[in-house]
């Protein structure tokens, strides 16, 4: 598109008669060219970047919502959504704790959630001096002085718009899928990571570290890289029930892995599931991909996936050097009426590439739960091995458990097993415990820790800690 | 679109030489055709046809055979030598010398579809098409469009038939290739007991199509053995709907033996209704050259206190493409349920390929399912250990893959069938050697003990 044309485009007005006055806070529900290029506007963002956006945006009219997916809900109206707004001024946010819903509070209580944390995360108004401001600095001088980049994607488009233009989706190219193409064009915020050649990242990144912009969930954008022998470790996520006001959330995270680097992704997801009706959850469609570019490249994702109405999420790795490596730790709970269908792709390109996939779902309630996965051996990943575990834990009668795992193997030399159990919690299990004094929901509890213990050993201690106690939360009322 | 076309257009010019049929058996292929040509050919973007590219199958020309002559002394090296009662059709054409239906014990039933249709057609109506219906699959609906001959197979309650049945397809090297769409309908009644072998076969350089639709019902404590035995010839097209209906305590056992064909496609369904059920999915498939081999199973647990097991193993050399999708589905409140299945797979080149998807698709807590799927090539260390016994590379390879075929054979209990495949797979191995003998010698000293 010629310069003169997108100056054009972005200086004109809104055609609907919304005036584009950058003060504005929140757009109109909507979605059309004019709606990116304010978003492009509000975030000063060069040209090249909003000719980005509407390439993706153009795209994404011409795709079609998958239907594949064992998932049931109604039809999404994407004309229905606010693609932008701006932070809450702190007048307009819930003034004290005792408006918050009890109910989140309670479940704050049994995580042990530190009390100055509840107010942030239940959108209640907190004073300017926080403190994580104090910690976020002091994080970021360490990194700084280590050589590594740690910023939201807006500014690093801004500082370094030629790592940008090199690696923003070389990994999820723009008409990858429907939801990521819908990113593509509307994305307001997410993380940056640079890690140059030879760093080991001197601290686990969190992006509960990084001042964020509040409301930014909805599209968040996330791309990773670490050079020749680098190394990071990304959690993303935190275990608390996040308060959300924005129903459909369509995520694309991107990890480039170059040399010898290790890329290591920790997710805790766990956005309001809805009632038990199944009514008002989030709907969460990502795309998460990870690319071993270099030799010996390993990138891990792991995953706990506790919350959402709608899970739809395969995080992948494409094993394009020769021997690298791909991991995949997930456990998935369900309850309620959740519906989650996730998984893992592992695309074998590079000779000697390994993978190892665990995956363990939880169903309880009148939830449904599949795992879809992909591993496939292309002709030139000479001795390709993959190791395939997925085990399915049913709590009540009236959930479902599905696996559906798919391997196209091209070559010979390679090895895959793949292994899927679905069973329910042993009888002679809970009588044991219980002959020993465990109560009944604690015996489950404990079971079911057991049961997701090769996952948990993956994520980071703090996190692992928590989890645990994530999972008790989420399964209560499912046993009895 | 045209390539529907060209199939609708056989049927027509075939009707149109026809004479008047029941109503409700024109009104059924009425429906099939109609089906036929809303549904089109299944494409790759089709979830069930994701790894089976049918364009061989749609754009070719194939004729409907007139007669079913066929050299007595060929048709004698084909066969299976036992003894049988046995049903012959030549590209689907009923040949009654080269069938065997005398001394047909008392409670057993077997003739071709149109003499069921002559005789009393009203018996044939409720159950044909009961199970696969035309909505299943377009190769189901076009075979429904033309379904006029194939077997029927009635078993009385308690009757227990001591020798096999065999159905036979032989496929001829015509001059213009043919196609038959046969239907295989079995009805077991009550503690009847039986061994079915569907037996494809035919001249070497055939290039004919073969779409089959069977249908199996196994009543309260029926038991079949149902073997097919796919050694159809290597420019063969071949796609079978196998769909299995299972009552109360029923045990049915599948063997699927699939050698030959250029494109072959199995679909096997088995709904276990009764409590008590049990079904066994045994197969092997053996592919080379630019075979391609697709087998879809798919077990519906629709009754608590079910049984299934299912092992299938592919060994692919050359180009060969295999294909095994198998599905376990229990439906809610089946409980007390076992379901098991088993995919193992030998890549014996490097272009040879596999697409493997093992599902589960589960609806009721207290279940005990699993499954695995492995692929791989054979174990050095094994070559190794017996190549250490003084046993060259290519023979200790070759024993391998035989060996790896021989769990799936071992189950097999009719000797005839399982050397017969033995041998096969034996021949067709890439390092050629004289394991006839061995394999001889070895069914030889079985015969001793």
């Amino acid at each position: 598109m010629a310069t003169e044309e997108m100056e054009q485009l972005v200086t004109r007005e809104y055609k609907e008669g919304f005036v584009t006055d950058i003060e504005s806070d929140t757009l109109p529900p909507g979605l059309n060219e004019d709606t990116i290029a304010f978003i492009s506007k509000k975030k000063g963002e060069p040209e090249w970047m909003l000719e980005w956006r509407l390439d993706a945006y153009r795209q994404w009219l011409k795709m079609k919502e998958p239907s594949w997916a064992h998932l049931n809900y109604p039809p999404i109206d994407y004309q229905a959504i606010s693609y932008f707004s701006a932070p809450k001024r702190p007048e307009d946010m819930l003034q004290s704790m005792d408006e918050v819903d009890p109910k989140l509070l309670e479940t704050y209580e049994k995580l042990g959630i530190p009390l100055h944390e509840r107010a942030a995360l239940a959108g209640v108004a907190v004073d300017a001096v926080f403190d994580s401001v104090s910690v976020t600095t002091t994080f970021k001088e360490t990194l700084l002085e280590a050589g590594v980049i740690f910023c939201s994607i807006s500014e690093a488009i801004h500082d370094y718009p030629e790592l940008i233009k090199q690696y923003l989706g070389t990994v999820i190219p723009k008409n990858d899928n429907y939801f990521a193409a819908l990113n593509s064009a509307v994305f307001t915020d997410g993380s940056f990571v640079f890690v140059p050649k030879g760093v080991k990242c001197p601290m686990e990144l969190s992006t509960y570290f990084r001042i964020n912009e509040a409301n930014t969930g909805q599209f968040e954008r996330t791309l990773i890289i670490c050079e020749d022998q680098a190394e990071v470790s990304y959690l993303e996520g935190c275990t608390a029930p996040m308060r959300d006001e924005n129903q459909l959330h369509a995520a694309v995270v991107e990890l480039v892995a170059l040399d010898d680097a290790y890329i290591k992704y920790s997710t805790v997801q766990n956005w309001y599931p809805g009632d038990e009706n199944g009514v008002g959850g989030i709907y969460n469609f990502v795309t998460k991909r990870g690319d071993c570019r270099g030799d010996r490249s390993r990138i891990s994702w792991t995953q706990v996936e506790t919350g959402s109405a709608i899970t739809w999420k395969y995080p992948s790795c494409m094993l394009r050097g020769k021997d690298s490596v791909g991991e995949f730790y997930s456990v998935a709970v369900t309850n309620g009426r959740q519906q989650a269908d996730t998984g893992t792709k592992m695309v074998h390109i590079g000779e000697g590439s390994r993978s190892y996939i665990v995956a363990k779902g939880i169903s309880a309630g009148r939830s449904d739960q599949s795992y879809r996965g992909l591993v496939k051996i292309g002709p030139r990943a000479k001795g390709a091995r993959n190791f395939t575990q997925c085990d399915s834990l049913l709590i009540g009668d009236t959930c479902g458990a599905h696996t559906f795992p798919y391997q196209e193997i091209n070559n010979s030399t390679a090895t895959i097993e793949h292994e899927a159990t679905t069973s329910k919690i042993g009888e002679d299990q809970l009588f044991y415990c219980q002959s020993r004094g465990i109560s009944e929901e604690d015996a489950v509890s404990m079971i079911v820790n057991g049961f997701c213990k090769d996952v948990f050993q993956e994520l980071p201690m703090e996190f692992a800690v928590e989890a645990e106690a994530l999972l008790g939360v989420t399964l209560e009322g499912a046993v009895g | 679109m045209s390539d529907t076309h060209t199939f609708l257009e056989t049927l027509h010019q075939h009707r149109q030489s026809m004479g008047p049929e029941p109503t409700w058996i024109a009104a059924r292929r009425q429906a099939g055709a109609a089906r036929f040509e809303a549904m089109g050919f299944p494409t790759r973007r089709d979830e069930e046809w994701k790894y089976t590219d049918v364009r061989g199958i749609a754009q070719g020309n194939f004729a409907l055979a007139e007669s079913a002559e066929f050299s007595q002394a060929t048709a004698a090296t084909l066969t299976l030598p036992l003894e049988a009662y046995r049903l012959t059709f030549v590209d689907g054409v009923f040949s009654a010398s080269l069938s065997d239906l005398e001394h047909l014990p008392e409670g057993l039933q077997v003739l071709p579809l149109s003499k069921a249709l002559e005789t009393n057609h009203e018996a044939v109506g409720g159950p044909l098409g009961r199970l696969t219906g035309v909505d299943f699959s377009a190769f189901a609906a076009l075979n429904t469009a033309f379904m006029e001959e194939g077997a029927v197979i009635r078993i009385a309650a308690g009757c227990v038939v001591e020798k096999p049945i065999i159905v036979q397809f032989l496929s001829r090297a015509n001059d213009q290739p043919t196609m038959c769409h046969p239907r295989v309908l079995v009805e077991a009644a009550g503690r009847s007991e039986a061994t079915l072998i569907e037996h494809y076969i035919g001249e070497k350089d055939a290039q004919n199509f073969t779409n089959v639709v069977g249908e199996f019902m196994l009543d309260r404590g029926a038991i079949l053995q149902h073997y097919k035995l796919q050694e159809a010839p290597l420019g063969d097209y071949h796609v079978a709907s196998m769909h299995v209906e299972q009552n109360r305590d029923s045990r049915y056992t599948s063997y699927s033996l699939n050698l030959g064909g250029a494109l072959v496609r199995n679909d096997l369904i088995s709904d276990l209704n009764g409590q008590g059920a049990e079904t066994n999915f045994l197969g092997l498939f053996f592919g080379q050259d630019r075979q391609h081999v697709d087998n879809h199973t798919k077990v519906n647990h629709n009754a608590p206190l079910t049984f299934s097991n299912e092992n299938y193993k592919g060994i692919l050399d050359d180009r060969a493409h295999g294909v095994f999708n198998g599905k376990v589905f229990v439906k809610r409140d089946s409980q007390k349920i076992e379901g098991y299945q088993s995919n193992q797979n030998l890549l014996l080149s490097d272009r040879a390929r596999i697409d493997a998807k093992p599902e589960l698709e589960i609806y009721a807590d207290d279940v005990k399912c699993s499954h695995g799927t492995t692929t791989g090539q054979l174990d050095e260390e094994a070559v190794f250990a017996l190549r250490t016994r003084g046993i060259d590379e290519a023979t200790a390879r070759a024993l391998l893959t035989l060996a790896f075929a021989g769990e799936v054979l071992e189950e097999v209990k009719l000797d005839v069938v399982s050397e017969r495949v033995e041998l096969a797979v034996a021949g067709k191995l890439p390092e050629r050697f004289n394991l006839t003998g061995l394999v001889e010698a070895a069914s030889a000293l079985n015969e001793l003990d």
